[in-house]
């Protein structure tokens, strides 16, 4: 067996691994190890690739890998877990990068003599490679705040998009037909990155679950174009399972928002949608609460239903409200937690929240498992969560959200939102919710009413 | 490989992709992603194979860069899928409960 053949079955053990791995990240239990699974899969796979006599100079190589490690290994321990989304953002926008990267060498080494086979996946990579590099370094951006996470309509978006990938296509289309040029290559990197740019900027803080999963799943598919290219196998597999993956989650995502892909790419949501003019003209007036009355209600409860958002996350409160579920059920008071998909800033962003403030798995509820739990729920407790609880979504047709599936809040006997202020939400779409007879608000950041309202139990 | 070979392989892959994923539940859609997000690092490979026959300072460093880029990618994303993962549990740690009421205790007696 020669050395290559060595080097394919080792590759052959690798995406196994990886297929395992993500196996078993179907369940708590077991999801430990399959990332750990996965993991020694990509070692097998990096030291297949150090073996095969391709691959050279190991100085350089080394150079690269420490001046990863030291930059990777540090921000993976340090991250606190509300930067997860914006870490996950980084992460995946460098492996767009390097994408990008590989593919301008493998051009310019070629110099012209790439046949089609090569070229073409080469091409697609750097294109896809280009717009998620650009698109998550934007994403993070919005995430880390350096950039305002509102949604903003610029001024002929769509249409400057449409043109940037029309430019990519075109000037792709003119390599393959025989150009050599490597400007015309660095161009395609350039328009594809400023189409990445443009297509992330203009999206609502609201969206970003999307938006990151289609990310990822971009870095993915353009690494398995970049095996085609290379004729590598273990490329070819690992980034079409994460391009798989990606679309498969980017889909529920949008599913859960009740909207198309390209509506989430294209129409900058909130923006300019018609608000739900007030009824009849009346006032619509609020109902303030304090956090002493908070504790009675919650105290005396029999089911209280908690539903974070990302205001939660924002006011770094989630140990606050574990704490506070501690101390009501030391009272025999029942607390689930009901999680919208699309809560937060990415998918699942808040059980990873509420993981870290070492609340069981078992008591966060999926939608469809908590809602008809409502009707029987005393106290709803909101923090920092709107859009994923308003009714309008249900039935006000002229609402931007309608047909959005939400957490049937309203349904429970009393309702309690956490709020900063009677701003609206992200959508910038007036929630009915709280204008409802049976909703109290209690006004404040959230992890100072929460711990007041945990002193005030406390007392009683 | 001949490029229907690997086009086969392409479109298994997405199968296995969608199958394998489409089971996994909300509360682990976090670190699936961070984790599927270290998988494509795997891109990494790429830049060990293209740096052997890279000539010239620019492409050196081209790959130098992507090299670091892939290995941030790798490590960093199965080091923090790791990190997640490790707080997901079923019942709250004793251990760390009674920390917590020792610690509790203390400043209530002090």
């Amino acid at each position: 067996m020669s050395r290559a053949d060595v080097i394919q079955l080792l590759y052959i053990v690798a995406f196994s691994m990886f297929i395992i791995g993500l196996h078993m990240l179907r369940g708590p239990r077991t999801a430990v190890r399959g990332n750990l699974v996965a993991a020694a899969g990509m070692g097998i796979a990096v030291f297949a690739t150090l073996i095969d006599e391709h691959t050279g100079d190991y100085g350089l190589i080394a150079l690269g890998v420490v001046i990863g490690t030291a930059i990777g290994v540090p921000s993976a321990r340090s991250v606190k877990m509300t930067a997860m989304p914006q870490m996950v953002a980084l992460f995946n926008g460098v492996g767009g990068g390097a994408v990008a990267l590989i593919s301008v060498v493998e051009f310019r080494e070629a110099g012209g003599d790439m046949e089609l086979e090569q070229l073409i996946p080469t091409l697609f990579a750097a294109i896809i490679g280009s717009i998620s590099f650009w698109g998550s370094n934007i994403a993070f951006g919005k995430l880390q705040e350096l950039i305002s996470g509102r949604p903003m309509k610029l001024p002929g978006g769509p249409i400057i998009n449409a043109a940037l990938a029309l430019v990519a296509v075109g000037l792709a289309v003119v390599i393959v037909a025989g150009s050599e040029s490597q400007l015309l290559f660095w161009l395609i990197l350039l328009s594809a990155g400023l189409l990445g740019i443009l297509a992330v900027l203009p999206i609502g803080g609201a969206d970003m679950p999307v938006v990151i999963s289609t990310l990822n799943a971009f870095t993915g598919l353009s690494a398995a174009a970049a095996g085609l290219a290379l004729d590598n196998v273990a490329l070819i597999v690992a980034g079409m399972l994460v391009g798989a993956s990606g679309s498969i989650l980017t889909k529920q995502m949008a599913d859960a928002m009740n909207r198309s892909i390209g509506n989430v790419f294209f129409s900058g949501f909130g923006g300019g949608g018609t608000l739900p003019a007030a009824t009849d003209g009346e006032q619509k007036q609020a109902k303030a609460t304090t956090a002493a009355d908070v504790a009675i209600q919650l105290s005396y409860a029999r089911l209280v239903v908690v539903v974070p958002g990302y205001g939660m996350a924002v006011a770094q409160a989630q140990r606050a409200v574990a704490d506070l579920a501690a101390e009501l059920e030391k009272r025999d008071v029942e607390v689930l937690y009901a999680i919208h998909p699309v809560a937060g800033r990415m998918p699942g962003h808040m059980n990873v929240l509420l993981a870290e403030a070492d609340v069981p798995y078992d008591r966060l509820k999926e939608m469809d498992d908590i809602n008809p739990e409502f009707a029987r729920t005393d106290v709803a407790l909101v923090i920092g969560a709107n859009d994923v609880t308003n009714p309008a979504a249900r039935n006000e047709s002229s609402s931007p959200i309608y047909g959005m599936p939400i957490l049937d809040v309203d349904k429970a006997q009393s309702v309690i939102v956490l709020k900063r202020s009677m701003s609206s939400g992200f959508a910038g779409i007036d929630n009915p919710l709280f204008y409802d007879d049976k909703t109290s608000m209690l006004f404040g950041d959230a992890k100072a009413s929460v711990g007041e309202v945990l002193a005030e139990v406390q007392e009683l | 490989m001949d490029l229907l070979t690997e086009l086969a392989i392409l479109v298994l892959a997405a199968f296995v992709g969608f199958e394998v994923i489409s089971k996994v539940p909300n509360t682990l859609h976090t670190p699936l992603m961070s984790g599927t997000n270290a998988i494509h690092g795997i891109v990494l490979l790429g830049g060990l194979l293209v740096i052997g026959e890279a000539t010239g300072w620019l492409d050196d460093l081209l790959l130098v860069i992507a090299i670091a880029f892939g290995t941030i990618n790798v490590v960093g994303g199965f080091l923090v899928t790791d990190r997640m993962l490790g707080m997901f549990k079923a019942k709250p740690d004793p251990q760390k409960l009674a920390e917590k009421a020792e610690a509790e205790e203390e400043k209530a007696a002090a």
